[in-house]
């Protein structure tokens, strides 16, 4: 079983680096961009039965900083 | 004093620490390797040094801060013993939860590496006891997620606490009101980005650093 996990930056903190590519994109000429905001993806592959609120004590415990990360789970279907 | 640094691999100011340790207290410290699970008996203070610890994966001190020696860090500072966490050894001790807040990449994404002037904001901690309040002095940064960053109401309990002990003077990284170095409400665990065991002989260009050490030292013995 596999999930995905999502990691952004909380509204309201400060994201020097999707400020960078939007300026680089800008740079590019790239018009019509509003906002960058930079995250991350972690893929997780886990024990079939590996419930949700386990997932979410892997971002709360490790994965997010919850002090300035929001995090969403994915669950992929297993083919 | 009976002091310790911890090392994880990666840092690599833990020679630094352990050397400035030596020249101030006199004694050796122990250098307690990351996978052990307790401290050596009778340590009377704590340094968490500055370096790149697991390579900065995932974010900044966070894989230091699960690791085993951190336990024993967190229970030692429970009990009132001295904490300090320099540069990286701030990064871990936020992520383990010991000091409130996170450090971000720098504002302006370029890693800082110069002396800044900084202020002591206060000057009745157990770190801060030989500086004068509003005192300016100056440390050596070396740091690229340097930007300090708490929410509003953290940012003021700090300040109404008193639990700034130093401000940069300058604009350096981003952090929020110019946060350089923040203690926990106990006022044993001190995280601050600047490097005071830089500062420690005339030759290092300064030895500001060193009446930190030489004031805990008095604490201590106290």
């Amino acid at each position: 079983m596999k999930a995905r996990v999502f990691i952004t930056l909380k509204n309201g903190v400060l994201d020097p680096q999707g400020k960078a590519i939007h300026h680089a994109l800008e740079g590019l000429g790239f018009g019509g961009v509003n906002d960058v905001r930079a995250g991350k993806l972690i893929e997780l592959d886990l024990a079939e039965g590996t419930s949700d609120s386990e997932i979410e004590d892997m971002c709360r415990k490790l994965l997010a900083n919850t002090v300035i990360e929001n995090f969403r789970i994915e669950r992929l279907e297993t083919a | 004093m009976n002091s310790a640094v911890i090392v994880f691999p990666g840092s690599n100011c833990d020679r630094d620490l352990a050397v400035a340790l030596e020249q101030v207290t006199g004694r050796k410290p122990h250098m307690v390797w990351h996978r052990d699970t307790d401290l050596p008996e009778g340590i009377d203070f704590i340094g968490v040094p500055g370096g790149f610890s697991y390579g900065d994966y995932l974010r900044s001190g966070a894989m230091a801060a699960r690791s085993p020696v951190m336990r024993a860090v967190a229970d030692a500072a429970g009990r009132g013993v001295p904490v300090i966490g320099i540069c990286n050894g701030f990064q871990v001790l936020t992520e383990a939860g010991l000091l409130p807040g996170a450090l971000m990449r720098n504002a302006a994404l370029k890693f800082v590496c110069r002396e800044v002037p900084l202020r002591v904001e206060n000057s009745q901690s157990l770190f801060t006891a030989n500086y004068n309040s509003g005192e300016k002095i100056a440390f050596p940064v070396a740091h690229h997620d340097g930007n300090y960053q708490a929410d509003e109401a953290t940012l003021d309990r700090l300040e109404g606490e008193g639990r700034v002990a130093f401000r940069y003077l300058d604009e350096v990284n981003g952090s929020a009101r110019r946060i350089a170095g923040i203690l926990n409400d106990a006022g044993n665990v001190l995280g601050l980005m600047p490097h005071p065991e830089r500062v420690i002989e005339p030759a290092h260009g300064g030895t500001d650093g060193r009446r930190l050490f030489e004031g805990l030292l008095e604490t201590v013995n106290a």
